[in-house]
């Protein structure tokens, strides 16, 4: 059987190279993990997804009734919808963990330039597929937050009522945005993700693993099995947490959205949103004459330009050497982010 | 014969995106704006409640005040286009999104909101309520 297939496939040079592919051994080593968490959170995402595509249908006046439906009277429907909602969650959790782990290790520096941006990329999917997915049971919370979302993006100057138009699908939030994000969620965002996917997981293979502020030549260990059946166990151990958390916190469905009814107190978006939704909520309504979520929205986009372009500006120090600026960044981003999300959580 | 090909591929590219972000732009919708709605009788809305209507495109809110009597405003946030309620207990306009409050005039008074709200007619007519531009 072997030989048959090596005849026809080479698959024993594969297996040659998979003995010779080693992962560094340090007290960082527990953060190389966090990579594979994540792309395993996206493989379920994309099974869950596509069993409640079987059932979901699009439209104002289907695409709640139907999520009701999945939840209330498929079996096991309540499971795989719980499931999708929290394994996005976390998805975008370890996203978060993973990249800020990198940034820290320096993990971007040359030659890995490539690997950083295309992982910024991914994080960038991970959140609009959250956005777009948040939209599909046509809820009352979900209908706000994109209202909302949306309309941040008619602030771009310039293009930006055009911008709008394309993504509501007219000038409001209406059954036409609710097909416009769901064939961005079920077709275009997997397309992509998984075309950068394969991108990543290729410069991450050719370059082999940073070895971070360590020296070059530390500890390592074989990648396959030793890596790989540890990997094995942490995913299996997050498919049981997500178990729990889908079984014993099941997801809500809420209130349909209704266009005529207003905004309901205490509304909030996900928690992935609450620090961009936070410091939108506490700028002022005019800095300097111009509008203050413009201000805000401007300062976020420049934060995230020079978050992905980090491998530039991130001055050349000799390998081994700390770079006191970037890990000042990285903290004053990370402690922004925890206090504005706080801050958000907790606030009327 | 470089320059021929790469305006070749190019030209070939616009002929396929044009139509394509053509295509993305919603076609316009003309939506008659009405000039006067009726939205009902007076005894439907009592003082201290508030309901909104579509005039033509935009959400408009009624408001029956117990100081102001009945006024219309355009529903929709100036700040981000969520809708506002009308708040009884603060005497004023609020928006649940972040926050935002106008007076009843649709001023602007506190929170994120940019602009005021755009003022609407409110005529009572034999106890109808009729809502109008102004
Ligand atoms: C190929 C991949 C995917 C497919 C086919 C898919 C499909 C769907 C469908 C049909 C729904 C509507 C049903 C429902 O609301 O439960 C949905 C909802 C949702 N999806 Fe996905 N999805 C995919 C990937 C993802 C990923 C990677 C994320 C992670 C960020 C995500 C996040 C969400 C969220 C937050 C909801 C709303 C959940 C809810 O409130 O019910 N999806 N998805
Ligand atoms: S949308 Fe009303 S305060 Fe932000």
């Amino acid at each position: 059987m072997l030989a048959w297939l090596n005849e026809r496939l080479g698959v024993e040079k594969a297996l040659e190279w998979a003995k010779h592919k080693t992962v560094p051994v340090h007290r960082g080593t527990v953060f190389y993990y966090l990579g594979g968490v994540s792309l395993f959170l996206f493989i379920l995402q994309v099974m869950s997804g596509i069993l409640l595509l079987m059932y979901y249908r699009v439209g104002t006046d289907s695409s709640y009734e139907s999520v009701r439906f999945i939840t209330t009277k498929v079996d096991f429907g309540w499971l795989f919808r719980s499931l999708h909602s929290w394994t996005a969650n976390l998805f975008v959790l370890f996203i978060f963990l993973h990249m800020f782990s990198v940034f820290f290790m320096k993990a971007y520096r040359k030659p890995r330039e490539l690997t950083w941006m295309s992982g910024f990329v991914l994080f960038c999917l991970a959140l609009a597929f959250g956005f777009s997915g948040y939209l599909l049971p046509w809820n009352e919370l979900a209908f706000f937050a994109t209202k909302v979302g949306t309309d941040i993006i008619g602030e771009v100057p310039g293009i930006g009522s055009w911008l709008l138009k394309i993504v509501r699908g007219g000038e409001d939030v209406t059954g036409a945005t609710l097909s416009r994000l769901f064939g961005l969620h079920v077709a275009v965002l997997p397309g992509i993700t998984t075309v950068m996917l394969v991108l990543h997981l290729a410069f991450v293979q050719i370059q082999g693993m940073s070895h971070g502020d360590q020296p070059e030549k530390g500890k390592t260990m074989p990648f396959f099995p030793n890596f790989l059946l540890r990997d094995m166990i942490l995913w299996l151990i997050t498919l049981n947490i997500l178990a729990v958390l889908a079984v014993f916190f099941p997801w809500e469905l809420g209130k349909k959205a209704d266009v005529l009814a207003s905004a309901p107190a205490g509304i909030k978006p996900e928690w992935y949103f609450l620090f961009t939704y936070q410091a939108l909520k506490v700028i002022p309504g005019k800095i300097l004459s111009i509008p203050g979520e413009l201000v805000g929205i401007l300062l976020f986009n420049l934060a995230g330009i020079l978050w992905f372009l980090v491998p530039f500006w991130d001055a050349k120090i000799p390998e081994g050497k700390r770079n006191r600026v970037v890990n000042i960044v990285g903290l004053f981003a990370v402690l922004f982010i925890l206090a504005m999300t706080i801050w958000g959580h907790w606030s009327s | 014969m470089r320059i021929l090909f790469g305006g070749g591929i190019a030209g070939a590219l616009a002929a396929m995106i044009y139509p394509a972000i053509k295509f993305l732009i919603p076609p316009e919708e003309p939506e008659a704006e009405p000039d006067i709605l009726k939205v009902g009788r007076k005894e439907d809305f009592p003082a201290g409640t508030s309901k909104i209507f579509k005039f033509g495109r935009t959400p408009v809110i009624l408001i029956h005040s117990k100081a102001s009597g009945l006024l219309a405003l355009s529903a929709t946030c100036t700040h981000l286009d969520c809708l506002v309620q009308y708040r009884d207990d603060m005497g004023a306009i609020w928006c649940a999104c972040h926050n935002g409050k106008y007076d009843l005039s649709g001023k602007n008074i506190s929170g994120p909101p940019p602009r005021p709200l755009t003022p609407f007619a409110v005529k009572v007519i034999r106890d109808e309520i009729f809502i109008a531009k102004v």
